[in-house]
């Protein structure tokens, strides 16, 4: 097939710093939340973004949407800088890129009924609809994302957890759009809703035709969505390749870590691994570590990694990697499996 | 790629199952807070003697015989005298205290609810303004605030009384201007805290401008907070009004408000106590009540229900 | 039946809100043995906090807690708090999900785990600090001296939950309880976690609760566990068995609604419907509206907890395993 999808989204160079005053006199630090963020997304797929407190990917969602403004870097949404487009011309895009938020009732007002909270974004965009119509579509998408259409009079404070998130999905996807930014959208809900949502994303995107870009730090969630992921450590790329990659053959050493972590819910293979535990703590995004911002906890840190930062090296198929030594590393893994 | 402009015939039978669609109300905050409040017992009784205030004061005067400037040079200074109609006495004057009371209690509600709403018109659109768009327009907007509360407002309003006369109007006028400030400081609090929410983060993803995220979104989520402030600062209101006009600067004779009748009541009230009780006991109540219904209210309205 | 530490029987949680009662836990029963460690599953609204605050007597005011909590021959439930005061933290002990509202945030780390010496085993204060420093780097706190004079606001939230695991085990209860002590934790910082309640309860002895939503943490962790739906234990039994024959539907329900992170599966096979009101449960079994597998009977009896040989107990009329469609 000689056709790769398009990409939808390129993100080049993206920062985002924040400055936090600290104390009496008011010391200016920087907190930098994103850094050297350059990755695609293409048309129909679903990307994950994973990483942990502090890795920025929340930050990085919302800079995508514009919600939050880059400090620098551009935002290629079909090959228009969103970064530099004026404020009106913004708004009129957002029919395109939709978000989904993580906590549920936070997301809507409280003293607007379901049926204004889904209908309120075609509201604004799509002013020359009338109440019918914007109404019509509204029962429509209830419908599409299974709310009854009979609840359409009441308040979001009537609702469980799993069904203000279907509130929110059907607003985002009330305009149609091509994107929709998933942050977090399962992790404030129990386990048995988690999957019904999952599952209603995944037909939605079908039927919809939708780019799904899903946050999330559950490492199993993500896998079993997307198509590609990116992980994110301390604001910067580490890795992005395929679930599959991922899970297989990951190179970066936080990538494993990772993957050694995440709780299994299988006993036997749960024993049978070897859990060597990541030592220490995610360090402090003010002051970040010298060269590789992951060298204090990773085994198989080198003088050398404290003193370069690692590019982000792209290998075949559009997989990238942000370490020195990876291929070191891998040598000695292959070594050992051999011994 | 389906997507919902396919065909208008779907979204026309999607219209009429619409039309013939079941959907009850739901409960809304308000209902909720509502069903708080009728089940408060200090706050439900309190909005009853309230009730009975006003009508006092509105109504009562068709009843009363005497009107309240009217002098009976019969009884001057005479205690309670149910034959001559006088059913609290007379003032210096002659004046039937019965009527002069419910008159001023007029005066006393009507100066505190004109100041309240311009106060919380004003508060509002202020805090709001200065709360949402942040930064320098923030900081702006709340010097000035800080500036005009440190205005002795005494001073303030003897320029107003100096340059417009003695007019009740003024009164108004001035009261709700220096409420305002504290107003508009809670309601740009509040709008500093809302402003984080999601769901406004969501309005913005929605694509709607600032003006509307305000008025739809914001403000609608302050009536807790406002109305609460409100209720409780008007009672605050009546006091400055009687500081004001005793000091001749607010009503003057012959009309009278609840401040006035008692700053003169209280130098003679050892020789006519019913210039003083009477009332004192109606200023009293009517605070008391103010105070439990705000008291009610804030319960009500406490989000922090679930 | 004496090399149990703790015997619940029959416990029942009940809460008066302004016009019903509630019963947020009903008739629940558990054995606890020496050094092992329970897993206690369920999601919101199972009843599966509510049971463990009631027998640590830490229920809000309008709740009520009945039945028997034995730890060796006392029972805790009904004891006036002041009796009770004399087990809670020096037998039993228990940790919380978030251990930022769980500490005094105007106390340094060291007296508020020197009071727990001070009070339960009567050191003096030398002694107890010294051994809360101890007890911090057991637990793994970098510069243990150091921290034990900061406050807890000026660590982060892995160290704040070791600091409440040292003061948990700082008179080596015999029983910990804890309540989704990893949930808000960091993927790799669980993962340091939950290795140290494995070495902490093999080093002390402690038996450990583990009340979690999380099947990945179960599986990681426990010998035994319990599940729990509309405040009643529904199958009981070792970790192995529940999770390669499960028998109850819920539990079954549970496994297919955990995304595994060795198989991407097209779709989650999720419980259709949502967790029951527990003030409206559902006639029968309360499982009802949403088993595949329901029948007439169940919705007209409650299926009780019936044995089924090895420790294992469910509450469910269907006999026999269940298709797991897949599992490992």
């Amino acid at each position: 097939m000689n056709q790769t999808p398009a990409n939808l989204l390129e993100i080049r160079d993206l920062k985002k710093t924040f400055s936090i005053a600290t104390g009496l006199f008011s010391r200016q630090l920087t907190l930098t939340a994103l850094a050297d963020i350059n990755f695609n997304v293409r048309q129909g797929e679903t990307l994950g973004i994973v990483g942990e407190s502090g890795c920025g990917k929340s930050t990085l969602g919302r800079c995508i949407l514009q919600l939050i403004s880059p400090d620098e870097g551009q935002v290629l949404w079909l090959g228009q800088d969103l970064t530099r487009v004026p404020a009106e011309e913004m708004r009129k895009r957002r029919a395109d890129l939709q978000i989904i938020f993580q906590d549920p009732l936070a997301s809507l007002n409280p003293r607007m009924t379901v049926g204004e909270i889904i209908e309120d974004p075609l509201r604004t965009l799509r002013p020359e609809m009338n109440k019918t119509e914007r109404r019509a579509r509204v029962v429509r998408i209830m419908e599409s994302v299974g709310l009854l259409p009979e609840m359409i009079n009441r308040y979001p404070h009537e609702f469980s957890g799993g069904q203000a998130q279907r509130i929110g999905i059907a607003r985002a996807l009330i305009t149609e759009p091509k994107l929709i930014v998933c942050d977090e959208p399962v992790s404030a809900l129990d386990v048995s809703i988690q999957a019904q949502i999952l599952n209603l994303l995944a037909e939605l995107k079908d039927e919809f035709g939708l780019t799904l870009i899903f946050i999330s730090h559950n490492l199993s969630v993500v896998r079993h969505v997307s198509d590609r992921i990116l992980v994110l450590y301390l604001g910067r790329i580490v890795e992005l390749a395929t679930g599959d990659e991922i899970y297989e053959d990951p190179k970066h050493p936080y990538t494993t870590a990772l993957l050694t972590a995440v709780p299994i819910p299988d006993p036997k293979l749960a024993r049978q691994r070897n859990i060597d535990a990541l030592k220490g703590e995610i360090p402090s995004p003010i002051n970040p570590p010298s060269g590789c911002t992951f060298r204090t906890r990773c085994r198989h840190a080198q003088p050398q990694c404290a003193e370069t930062r690692p590019p982000l090296e792209t290998l075949e198929n559009g997989r990238l990697v942000a370490c020195i030594r990876w291929r070191e590393i891998e040598a000695e893994k292959a070594a050992l499996a051999e011994a | 790629m389906a997507g919902l402009t396919q065909k208008d015939e779907v979204l026309t039978r999607y219209a009429e199952k619409l039309s013939t669609l079941k959907a009850p109300k739901g409960r809304s905050l308000t209902d909720d807070a509502i069903r708080r409040m009728l089940a408060n017992k200090a706050a439900m009784v309190s909005l009853f003697v309230l009730a009975a205030i006003v009508l006092f004061a509105f109504v009562g005067p068709y009843f009363v015989p005497w009107g309240y400037s009217e002098v009976d040079w019969a009884s001057i200074r005479k205690p309670p005298d149910f034959e001559a109609g006088h059913f609290f006495g007379t003032d210096h004057n002659g004046r039937d205290l019965l009527a002069r009371t419910m008159f001023g209690t007029q005066m006393s509600l009507i100066v505190a609810l004109v100041a309240t709403t311009v106060s919380v018109v004003i508060g509002i659109a202020y805090g709001a303004i200065a709360g949402y768009f942040g930064g320098r327009v923030d900081a702006v907007m709340m010097r000035i605030v800080d500036m005009l509360y440190a205005l002795p407002y005494i001073l303030f309003v003897i320029i107003l009384v100096v340059i417009f006369g003695r007019n009740p109007i003024l009164l108004f006028v001035g009261i709700g201007a220096i409420e305002w400030l504290t107003m508009a400081r809670i309601v740009r609090g509040q709008t500093l805290t809302l402003k984080e929410k999601e769901f406004v983060e969501a309005a913005r993803a929605g694509g709607a401008k600032p003006w509307t995220i305000i008025f739809r979104h914001i403000v609608p989520n302050l009536t807790g907070p406002v109305v609460i402030y409100a209720t409780l600062t008007i009672p605050e209101i009546i006091i400055v009004e009687s500081f004001l006009s005793y000091l001749g600067l607010g009503i003057q004779e012959p009309q009278t408000s609840l401040g006035t009748l008692i700053s003169t009541g209280a130098p003679v009230a050892e020789v006519t106590p019913w210039m003083l009780i009477y009332p004192g006991i109606i200023l009293v109540s009517l605070l008391f009540c103010l105070t439990y219904v705000g008291d009610g209210l804030r319960d009500a309205l406490d989000p922090k229900d679930r | 039946m004496s090399d149990y530490v703790l015997s619940i029987q029959d416990l029942s949680v009940t809460f008066a809100l302004h016009d019903t009662e509630v019963q947020a836990v009903r008739e629940m029963n558990f054995d606890l043995r020496a050094g092992e460690t329970l897993a206690v599953v369920g999601e919101s609204g199972s009843g599966k906090s509510q049971a463990f605050l009631g027998i640590m007597g830490l229920l809000a005011k309008n709740g009520r807690a009945t039945g028997k909590a034995m730890l060796g021959d006392v029972n805790l439930l009904g004891m006036a708090p002041s009796r009770l005061d004399a087990y809670r933290g020096k037998d039993i002990a228990m940790i919380f999900q978030d251990p930022m509202t769980s500490l005094n945030p105007s106390l340094k780390v060291k007296t508020q785990l020197s009071e727990v010496l001070v009070k339960h085993r009567g050191f003096d204060t030398r002694k107890a600090e010294m051994t809360t420093i101890e007890m911090l780097e057991r637990v793994g706190i970098p510069e243990p001296a150091k921290r034990a004079n900061a406050y807890p606001h000026e660590m982060s939230g892995g160290m704040r939950q070791r600091v409440m695991i040292a003061m948990a085990l700082l008179c080596q209860p015999k029983i910990l309880i804890a309540d989704e002590p990893t949930t808000a934790l960091d993927v790799t910082v669980q993962a340091q976690m939950l290795d140290l309640f494995k070495t902490l309860t093999e080093d002390f002895g402690t038996s450990l609760v583990m009340i979690t939503h999380d099947l990945g943490v179960v599986a990681g962790v426990a010998d035994r566990m319990m599940v729990m739906y509309g405040g009643r234990a529904v199958e009981k039994g070792k970790v192995d068995d529940l999770f390669y024959d499960p028998r109850h539907p819920y539990t079954l329900g549970l496994l297919h609604s955990t995304p595994h992170i060795a198989h991407r599966a097209a779709r989650l096979d999720p419980i259709q419907g949502l967790p029951p009101s527990l003030e409206h449960l559902p006639k029968g079994c309360s499982f009802n509206p949403r088993c595949a597998f329901c029948f007439d009977r169940c919705l007209e009896e409650r299926p009780p907890l019936t044995p089924l040989g090895d420790e294992r107990e469910k509450a469910c009329f269907f006999e026999g395993p269940l298709q797991s469609k897949k599992v490992a």
